[in-house]
């Protein structure tokens, strides 16, 4: 536990000197950039980039979140039993596309920037999350969903205090893995002009500058490593709370 | 008053409860006893609407329960099931004052509404209140549920096996718990359990379910005595028959004069306790004491006579 924060806050430091004071680690990335290359990505802020890359993922995963959870309270009710297969077949379509293809399959329609992106970001995002809250809604304690109709709750009632509550900590779960999964995948977006931290990689590998690929993917990287490990650490704090 | 009115539930053309009916009086305990599949809990789970009645219908104090929603009909009658239902994310206070607040009340009268029953039920609200179902024992989590079903003083309150998931004593404590709390709020109780034991010591009046129909409607003593079926005689137990008589009648009422040895039973004990004191000590009689004062004994003799006697 003591080790773990302290890991927690080393890594936290590292991800802020990293992107708001790039130049620091020079001496560091430096035998790794060509001769007379540049060593630190300077085209845009590393910081700007950082928080338009976060932007993308929360736009999307946010979205993404609202309609599984939805979808998955319908096809969870009675009457949307007959919808399951069919929601599960669309959400897994989603997930099976590539993000590269959606990528290049939106930008005819949506033009280059950060379009394509939060589409592709949405759809490879809906299955993890509709998966874990129709898992979850549709295995709650049996007594206590029959206790909260027996004592007089309306069906909205029985959703919004009983059901979804109950449900949070594993549709929680679904969200971190969606989350983590844009934050990487949200770098190919770059390939189509959003503005994510991919751009530095990409600005990298075009160039055969192996710091700016390092750079870019270490920003990346830490990010989704911290953001998997607080909403972790919510959930578990939410279940124990449920007693599990 | 609970007026039950020849209702039945059909699934697919099988009745699952067959045209019952039965009249129970306010401020009773009716405990509704069966094998599985003999329709107990669908005959229960019909008063509140839980289940839709194929036909006939349930009234409330002289009200069809068909002419309110079915959430609101079920707020004014308690339900506590097997396996307590508590709501696992909120404190022990929030899952007592879900229905008041559903009702409106105000949080000061909900506060203090929760307070009461805890004490009621012996728990000490400072230390209960804000904990959450998981941090409880068996027994609390089963009185907190009792607890919720009862928070809007309801014209009724059912109960599905309440007891069918607590260990055997503190299974006895618990209903020895909730007839004096039945008896302190005088609240209109019908329970469900598949145990003829607990259905003895807790009804006022025994109904006894097999088939789908209502094959004896009474009080213990008669549906001991009279078994009106062979199935009523069986799910009473042939061979503790005149135990069960016994269990159910006070010593006061065999009292006479005359001296005995030993320790003096309370005149509230039952004759049961009485014949096994008796059979232990080797003794022919047990003192009785009322108030704390002998008044007199209960013989051997007096007690066969009795369970010889029924009805």
């Amino acid at each position: 536990m003591k080790w773990g924060a302290i890991l927690r806050l080393v890594l936290v430091l590292l991800l802020l000197a990293l992107v708001l004071r790039p130049g620091w680690f020079t001496p560091v990335f430096a035998p790794l950039a060509p001769a007379g290359g540049p060593v630190i990505y300077q085209r845009s802020s590393l910081l700007s980039l950082s928080l338009s890359h976060l932007g993308l993922v929360a736009a999307a995963s946010g979205a993404a979140t609202l309609i599984a959870v939805t979808l998955a309270v319908l096809v969870t009710r009675p009457a949307g039993t007959a919808f399951r297969p069919l929601s599960r077949t669309i959400t897994n379509m989603g997930q099976t596309f590539p993000p590269v293809a959606v990528l290049a399959l939106a930008v005819p329609a949506l033009g280059f920037g950060a379009g394509p992106t939060l589409v592709a970001l949405f759809l490879y995002g809906l299955l993890p999350i509709f998966e874990n809250a129709m898992t979850a809604l549709s295995t709650l304690p049996p007594a206590t969903i029959e206790a909260a109709r027996g004592i007089g709750l309306n069906r909205w009632q029985r959703l919004t205090r009983v059901e979804l509550p109950l449900a949070f900590p594993v549709i929680l779960a679904g969200i971190r893995l969606s989350v983590v999964i844009a934050l990487g995948t949200a770098t190919i977006g770059s390939t189509v002009a959003a503005r994510t931290l991919g751009e530095v990689i990409i600005a990298g590998l075009l160039t055969n500058n192996t710091a700016f690929v390092l750079q870019g993917g270490l920003i990346v990287g830490l990010f989704a490593v911290l953001i998997y490990d607080a909403l972790s650490q919510l959930e578990s704090r939410v279940s124990r709370r449920l007693g599990r | 008053m609970i007026e039950i009115d020849a209702i039945t539930k059909c699934y697919d053309g099988q009745p699952a409860v067959d045209a019952v009916s039965m009249t129970v009086e306010s401020g009773t305990i009716t405990a509704i006893v069966g094998t599985s599949g003999s329709g107990k809990t669908t005959l229960l789970r019909m008063i509140n609407r839980l289940v839709e009645p194929s036909s006939g219908e349930v009234r409330i104090n002289g009200q069809s329960t068909r002419e309110e929603k079915p959430h609101l009909l079920r707020r004014r009658i308690g339900y506590a099931i097997q396996g307590h239902g508590l709501f696992p994310h909120q404190t022990v206070a929030r899952n007592i004052g879900t229905v008041p607040r559903l009702l409106g009340w105000s949080k000061d009268k909900v506060r203090e509404r929760v307070d009461e029953l805890l004490r009621l039920f012996s728990m000490e609200p400072e230390e209960f209140r804000d904990r959450y179902p998981a941090e409880l024992s068996g027994g609390q989590q089963q009185r907190v549920g009792v607890a919720r079903a009862l928070a809007s003083r309801p014209d009724l309150l059912l109960m599905d096996e309440p007891f069918g998931a607590l260990d055997p004593i503190i299974r006895t404590r618990a209903q020895e718990d909730l007839r004096q709390i039945q008896q302190k709020l005088g609240s209109t109780i019908m329970l469900v359990t598949h145990d003829m034991e607990e259905a003895i010591r807790l009804g006022d009046r025994v109904a006894v379910m097999d088939g789908g129909k209502l094959v004896q409607y009474g009080t213990p003593a008669e549906i001991i005595a009279e078994p009106a079926s062979d199935f009523v005689a069986h799910m009473v137990g042939d061979v503790e028959r005149p135990l069960r008589l016994l269990s159910l009648l006070p010593l006061g009422d065999l009292v006479e004069e005359g001296e005995a040895e030993g320790e003096p039973l309370p005149a509230e004990a039952s004759l049961r306790e009485a014949l096994s004191a008796c059979l232990w000590n080797g003794k022919q009689a047990v003192p009785v004491e009322r108030d704390g004062k002998v008044v007199g004994r209960v013989t051997l003799d007096a007690i066969r006579a009795r369970a010889g006697h029924h009805g």
